[in-house]
C-alpha cells in the first residue's frame, strides 16, 4: 500500500509539471492548470489510504471548510486585487507548513521521545520558512490592500535586530536537540519565525511589493519543501522545488525590470533605495513647460494614425478605465488603425497583472506586447498613447546616470512620432522622479482622470 | 547527515532544476496566472496536514494539523479555481459584446 502510495504521488508531481509546461503557451495553459488540479486530487485521495491515518472526521472538516473558503475568494476577488489574493494563499500555504511542523514536533515530543537530529532540523527549516512565509504575506497584503501604510518602515538596527532574532532561534533549536522537550521555547521559536516575517517586509515599499510577492510565492514552495523534508514524503519536496523554482525565476525577472539585484531583496535592502528616490525628486528640468492638448486634437491625431501603441500603467486599472481602453482600441481599429499594446514587467502589481487586467476587459492577448518585442516597433509607430505610467517611459533610466531609475529598461515611447500622456496632473510618478519626456516638442499632455479622458476620446473618435 | 537525508536533498535540488527549466518558457503574459497556479501547487503541503490531523495521537496535534488542512485547502482550491477564471479570459479575439 505504502508503494502504491509513492508511486500515486509520483504521478501527482508529473502532472504538476506537465500542467506547468502548458501554461507556456495561453492557448494550452487552462488545459495545463486543469491537468495540474486533477494531479493534486490524486495527491489527496492517495493520503487518504495512508496507514498513519486513523480518523477521517477531522480532516473531513477541514477540508470542507478550507474549500469552501477557497472557493468563495477566488470567485469574488476582483482582478485588480489579484496580488494580495495570491499573497494571501502564498502566506496560507507557509502557515500550514509551520502548523504541519509544530504537530510533528509536538507528537515527538511525548515522554521518552527522542527527537532525531535530521528530522529536527527539517522541523525548523519549516518552522521559519513557513512562518515567515505567512506573517510576510499577510503583511504585503496588507500594504497592497493599503490597510497598512505601503511606504518603507524603518527603524535603526533592523537587519541587527534580524540577525539576532536567527540567531536566538538557532541556539534555542540547539537547547531543544540537547534538552528536549520544553513547549515554551519551542513556541518562542514559532513567534520569532513570524517576527522575522513582518520585519523583513515592513522596511520595503508599496511600489516594491511585486519582488516580494514573488519571492513569497518561492518561499512558499521551499516551505512545502521543508514539510516534505519533516515527513520523508518525495511528492512534497518535488512539488514544493518547482514552486519554489518557479518563484525565484519570477523574482529574478521583476529585479531586471526594477533594476535591483537579487540580494538587495534578500536582504531587504529597498529602504534605501527608495530614500534615494525621494531624494532625487527634485532633479527635474525646472524652468521647461509641458504643452497641453485637447480631447478633441488627440482624437484626430488617433483617427488619422496608422498606427497607434497604448503603453498602460497601473493607473489605468486604478482609473478603473480597461473597458474604456478596449472600447477606444475597437473604434480605432475599425478605422483601420493598428492598435497595439506595449505592456512593461512592472506595469501592474504584480508578474504579468497587466495582462490580465486587459485580458479581463476583453482585449485580445495577441495585441499585449512584451518590452522586448515592441521596443523596436516604437519608431515605426505614429501616436504612443500613454494611460497611468510614468517612470517605465522615463528616459532619464536610459541618460542620466544620477536617477534613482537610471539602468531600469524602459519602453521607448520617445521614438513615436507623437507622444501623448493620459495624466491626472503634472505631479512626478510614485518614485517622485521627475518625466524629462513631459516638456518634449513631440509630447502633448491631456490632463483629467484617465477614465474620463477615455470616454472623451471614445466620442470625439466616433464623430471624427 | 543520514542517508535518508541526503536521497531527500537529491530530489529536491533535481526537482529545482526541472522547475527553472519548465517555467523559464512561460511568457511574461502569462506570469500571474502562473504564479496563482505554482501557488495552488504549493498547497500540497495538504498531504503532511492531513496526515498530522488523521494520525490521533494528541489532541493539541490534531488541533493543528485540522487548521493546517483548512489554510492548506483554501491554498488549493482558491489557488486552481481563480487560475482557471483568469485564463479563461485569455483570448484570440474578441468576443461579441454582451
Amino acid at each position: 500500500m505504502a508503494g502504491f502510495i509513492e508511486l500515486a504521488y509520483l504521478v501527482a508531481a508529473s502532472l504538476f509539471i506537465l500542467g506547468l509546461k502548458r501554461l507556456a503557451a495561453p492557448a494550452t495553459a487552462r488545459q495545463g492548470n486543469l491537468l495540474s488540479a486533477v494531479g493534486m486530487l490524486i495527491a489527496i485521495v492517495a493520503t487518504l489510504f495512508d496507514q498513519q491515518i486513523l480518523s477521517f472526521q477531522w480532516i473531513v472538516v477541514g477540508g470542507v471548510i478550507g474549500s469552501a473558503l477557497g472557493l468563495w475568494i477566488a470567485r469574488t476577488v476582483k482582478m485588480t486585487a489579484m496580488p494580495q489574493m495570491v499573497g494571501i494563499l502564498n502566506g496560507l500555504g507557509g502557515g500550514a507548513s509551520q502548523l504541519v511542523a509544530a504537530a510533528v514536533w509536538h507528537r515527538l515530543m511525548q515522554p521518552g521521545a527522542i527527537l532525531p537530529l535530521d528530522t529536527a532540523v527539517s522541523i525548523y527549516a519549516s518552522t521559519l520558512i513557513g512562518g515567515v512565509t505567512l506573517s510576510g504575506s499577510i503583511v504585503a497584503a496588507g500594504k497592497l490592500q493599503e490597510i497598512i501604510p505601503g511606504r518603507p518602515v524603518l527603524f535603526r538596527f533592523q537587519h541587527v535586530l534580524n540577525l539576532i532574532l536567527l540567531l536566538a532561534g538557532a541556539s534555542m533549536g540547539t537547547y531543544l536537540l540537547i534538552s528536549p522537550g520544553h513547549p515554551g521555547v519551542f513556541i518562542t521559536m514559532n513567534l520569532i519565525a513570524l517576527i522575522v516575517g513582518v520585519l523583513v517586509v515592513i522596511p520595503i515599499g508599496g511600489a516594491d511589493m511585486p519582488v516580494v510577492i514573488c519571492l513569497l510565492n518561492s518561499y512558499s514552495g521551499l516551505a512545502a519543501a521543508t514539510t516534505g523534508f519533516v515527513i520523508s514524503n518525495h511528492g512534497l519536496i518535488i512539488s514544493g522545488a518547482l514552486v519554489g523554482a518557479s518563484g525565484i525565476i519570477l523574482t529574478q525577472i521583476m529585479c531586471r525590470a526594477m533594476n535591483r539585484s537579487f540580494t538587495n531583496v534578500l536582504f531587504g535592502g529597498f529602504g534605501a533605495v527608495s530614500k534615494v528616490a525621494l531624494a532625487g525628486g527634485t532633479a527635474g528640468p525646472s524652468g521647461k513647460s509641458a504643452q497641453e492638448i485637447s480631447a478633441e486634437d488627440v482624437s484626430i491625431l488617433l483617427a488619422y494614425a496608422r498606427s497607434v501603441i497604448i503603453a498602460p500603467g497601473y493607473g489605468l486599472a486604478v482609473a478603473q478605465a480597461q473597458h474604456q481602453v478596449r472600447e477606444l482600441d475597437e473604434l480605432l481599429e475599425k478605422r483601420g488603425v493598428e492598435v497595439k499594446y506595449a505592456i512593461h514587467p512592472v506595469a501592474g502589481r504584480m508578474p504579468g497583472h497587466m495582462n490580465v487586467l486587459l485580458a479581463e476587459a476583453n482585449v485580445p492577448y495577441p495585441k499585449l506586447l512584451d518590452m522586448e518585442q515592441i521596443n523596436s516597433q516604437f519608431e515605426r509607430t505614429d501616436v504612443a498613447l500613454v494611460v497611468g505610467a510614468n517612470d517605465v517611459v522615463n528616459p532619464a533610466a536610459r541618460n542620466n546616470p544620477n536617477s534613482p531609475i537610471y539602468g531600469m529598461p524602459i519602453l521607448d515611447v520617445d521614438n513615436a512620432r507623437h507622444i501623448i500622456f493620459l495624466k491626472r496632473s503634472m505631479n512626478p510618478g510614485f518614485a517622485g522622479i521627475d518625466n524629462e519626456l513631459f516638456y518634449n516638442e513631440k509630447t502633448f499632455m491631456l490632463f483629467g482622470d484617465a477614465r474620463d479622458s477615455l470616454i472623451k476620446l471614445v466620442n470625439e473618435v466616433k464623430t471624427a | 547527515m543520514s542517508e535518508g537525508l541526503v536521497i531527500l536533498l537529491v530530489i529536491f535540488v533535481l526537482a529545482m532544476f526541472v522547475g527553472f527549466e519548465v517555467i523559464a518558457k512561460v511568457p511574461n503574459t502569462l506570469h500571474t496566472p502562473l504564479m496563482s497556479g505554482s501557488n495552488a501547487i504549493s498547497g500540497i503541503t495538504i498531504i503532511g496536514a492531513m496526515i498530522v490531523a488523521g494520525m490521533g495521537t494528541t489532541t493539541l496535534a490534531t488541533i493543528l494539523g485540522v487548521i493546517a488542512v483548512a489554510f492548506a485547502m483554501i491554498n488549493v482550491v482558491g489557488g486552481y479555481v481563480v487560475t482557471d477564471r483568469m485564463l479563461q479570459m485569455f483570448k484570440t479575439k474578441p468576443e461579441a459584446k454582451r
